[in-house]
């Protein structure tokens, strides 16, 4: 079993660590992942804002980078959701419109592989209990893209639940959406911050230690306004709870 | 304004931060969205078979649209042998004076109307108006918005924005302008609201000679109009007047009665979070001796055509208007439906008044942008539109321009303005990541500065992100270069 992680731009330049504890925990489970230097970015800024055409050459790239893997696993619903929805989308309309060159094809082959970590743990390897100890009180907020777009369902809390000494204690209006929504954030800025502000409300109301997802971008804007409200609650990505053992905690 | 319009109206960023800031407006809206989002949830985790009844309503529409001339020529005639005159309306202009002729006809300067999102989507009221007609609201939301000055802010619950304390004074100063007034000592209790608006609206509904509607659908096999509703003023107006005038978009046909009783399923549950509809009026042409004598139909275009032709947002000519993606959107939540500045607010506003309207205008070009993404429209949607998919789209519309059909015929349209700089910025984003040695100087630049990175204050489009939120601290090393150092260059390709 080939596998490859996609680290996504956001990880790699300002959340190495998410991607060190990816490796960490996939190796602690017995997989050899790789990381193709070719990859980038899947495009997802350009294209939720309307640059579908400045996307291709992302698009092009990734199929390019990820090819012959047998599952691309990566840390982040958003982008698992960009590569397995939209990529065919802009396929499909590169050669509608008479472009693309076999970008369509290309893209085939790659996005039905493309994984978000949770699912991979729980659907490929078939664990829930990575072996993993976290000591604190965790608060979990789905994302929209992994909750909605991938149907991540209950995966991530299944694995958290198996974590020894996590105290999972429920996030009252989960499902509803931080206030991100990458160029939204600052489009409509207004609506955007109250929509954090109610977030970081509610996290706050659990009085747990740190709040948990499987998105880092969501994770910037949620712990940048609970930063900016003078609140301790810490942002911790799944892959960093489920990294950390009693040995060696993360 | 109460015959007012959206012309002219800010676009959604500014609208909207006003809303956020006005607590009582939220504390409105939050209250009621979460009271009727939570009540359809239960309605329709009743259904076993919701998921297909929402699949076999998305086929029976988008297989009409696919026919939609034909169907539409069937209504027609079947309206016509059923005693009715149908009028062809290809946009907003042509429809007001379509209706406007046949109310001065009758000889009649008052007209009373059921609650329509169409008529408020052409300006119907202020139209009439301008031809010395008047136009009287019965349902009691479009009363109380009517009776405000005001408009109406949800497809479903147009006074959502009012609450009972706002509503008992607008009843108290101004129910009198336009006829019975309010009861003396009114409270603000519902029961005693709801009776100052029934003692108020008997004597139109009684003196009315002329009503005017829009449909819910259209069953072109008998030429029969659906209007559904819940408070029973709408079928006062559907039967007591002698003429009947209804204005329709053309998207509202349904091939058969078979294909009807899909959406008479869906759209309760969807909208109002009941089992069954309370009054659901079906009239075809004219009856002898019941109803009104006479029964126009005015069929409307207004941009739907032009949206039929594009491949991706037609999808939005599939809306049943139940409001459901209204009541579980986050940001329709806090902007509130007067941002959207169209009679259609919220997410299916965001997708439906650009492509009736264009995006020429700064308001137009702005709602595609009025949402995070977040996808909860999507989910309750009835008939599975894809409203995150289509506001993508239109971005795209908006910030390259491209192929549109405008009135029937195929045009190329310039890009929106002031997008030039997130333009250029996209484009060097995009070249920066498709050349990873750019990027890697960048990081390890970023990386070697990071002291200097602020964490609280950026200037010029960033500070919308730092006036409210923090960024994250520039970590000593990307990720790559940790793979690179631990691992060496061969571990990966």
């Amino acid at each position: 079993m080939r596998v490859a992680l996609f680290i996504t731009c956001v990880n790699d330049a300002l959340y190495p660590r998410t991607g060190r504890a990816v490796v960490a925990l996939l190796e602690r489970l017995g997989v050899r992942v790789e990381f193709p230097m070719d990859q980038s970015c899947c495009g997802q800024p350009q294209y939720n804002t309307g640059y579908r055409h400045e996307t291709e050459p992302l698009v092009r790239r990734f199929a390019r980078a990820f090819a012959g893997y047998d599952h691309v696993v990566t840390p982040s619903g958003s982008c698992a959701a960009m590569v397995r929805d939209n990529y065919p989308r802009i396929g499909a309309r590169a050669a509608a419109e008479g472009r693309g060159g076999g970008l369509a094809g290309a893209v085939a082959a790659v996005a039905p592989r493309t994984l978000e970590l949770t699912e991979f743990l729980v659907d490929v390897l078939g664990v829930t209990d990575v072996g993993a100890s976290y000591p604190h009180t965790v608060t979990y907020h789905p994302t929209c893209h992994g909750l909605r777009a991938l149907g991540l369902g209950d995966r991530p809390r299944r694995l958290l639940r198996a974590v020894r000494g996590l105290e999972l204690v429920d996030l009252p209006g989960a499902e509803e959406c931080c206030g991100f929504g990458g160029t939204f954030a600052v489009k409509n800025a207004a609506v955007s911050a109250a929509m954090g502000a109610d977030k970081a409300r509610h996290i706050i109301g659990t009085g747990a230690a740190a709040v948990c997802t499987v998105d880092n971008s969501c994770q910037t804007h949620i712990g940048g306004t609970l930063s900016r409200l003078g609140s301790t609650v810490r942002p911790v990505h799944l892959a960093e709870i489920l990294a950390s053992t009693e040995k060696e905690p993360w | 304004m109460s015959d007012g319009t959206y012309l002219g109206m800010p676009a959604f960023p500014v609208a909207a931060a006003e809303a956020v800031g006005d607590a009582r407006l939220r504390g409105n809206l939050r209250h009621a969205t979460h009271t009727i989002r939570d009540k359809r949830a239960r309605a329709v985790a009743e259904l076993p078979d919701w998921p297909e009844l929402r699949a076999a309503g998305a086929a029976v529409k988008d297989r009409t649209l696919r026919h939609l001339d034909h169907y539409l020529e069937r209504l027609e005639r079947a309206v016509t042998a059923a005693g009715g005159h149908v009028h062809w309306a290809a946009d907003a202009a042509e429809a007001n004076r379509i209706v406007t002729a046949l109310v001065l006809a009758t000889g009649e300067r008052e007209v009373v109307k059921v609650k329509s999102m169409v008529t408020q989507e052409i300006g119907l009221n202020a139209a009439l108006a301008e031809a010395g007609i008047r136009a009287d609201e019965t349902d009691l939301a479009e009363l109380i918005v009517q009776l405000g000055d005001d408009l109406p802010s949800h497809i479903l619950v147009p006074a959502i924005h009012r609450n009972r304390g706002e509503i008992r004074d607008i009843f108290r100063d101004r129910m009198a302008d336009r006829g019975r007034p309010a009861p003396e000592g009114l409270t603000d209790d519902p029961a005693d609201l709801a009776e100052a608006a029934r003692l108020h609206l008997r004597r139109k509904f009684l003196d009315a000679k002329v009503g005017v509607s829009g449909a819910n659908f259209m069953v072109a096999e008998t030429g029969t109009m659906v209007v559904v509703e819940s408070e029973g003023n709408g079928r006062m107006c559907l039967t007591l007047p002698e003429t009947l005038i209804s204005v329709v978009g053309i998207e509202k046909v349904v091939p058969t009665w078979r294909d009807l009783e899909i959406f008479l399923q869906l759209l309760p549950r969807s909208s109002t979070a009941e089992r069954m509809n309370p009054y659901t009026s079906m009239w075809t042409g004219t009856t002898d001796e019941d109803g009104p004598r006479a029964f126009h139909l005015v069929l409307l275009d207004n941009g739907r055509s032009d949206a039929l032709a594009d491949t991706v947002g037609r999808q939005a000519l599939r809306c049943i208007r139940c409001s459901a993606c209204l009541n579980v959107c986050p940001v329709y939540e806090r902007a509130g439906g007067h941002a959207y500045g169209s009679a259609y607010p919220g997410p299916i506003g965001a997708i439906l008044t650009p492509q009736l309207r264009g995006v020429t205008s700064e308001l137009d070009a702005s709602l595609p942008y009025a949402s995070s993404l977040c996808g909860a429209c999507y989910e309750v949607c009835p008939v599975a539109i894809d409203i995150p998919e289509v506001l993508v789209h239109l971005r795209e519309r908006v910030v390259r321009g491209g192929e549109v059909t405008v009135r029937g015929t195929r045009t190329v349209i310039r890009p929106a303005g002031g997008h030039a700089a997130e333009r250029a910025a996209m484009r060097a984003a995009r070249w920066v990541f498709d050349h990873p040695g750019v990027l890697r100087a960048g990081q390890r630049l970023a990386a070697r500065t990071r002291r200097l990175a602020p964490r609280r204050r950026l200037p010029g489009p960033g500070r919308a992100w730092t006036d409210t939120r923090d960024l994250p601290p520039v970590p000593a090393e990307p990720f790559r270069d940790w793979w690179r150092r631990s691992r060496g260059e061969g571990s990966g390709r």
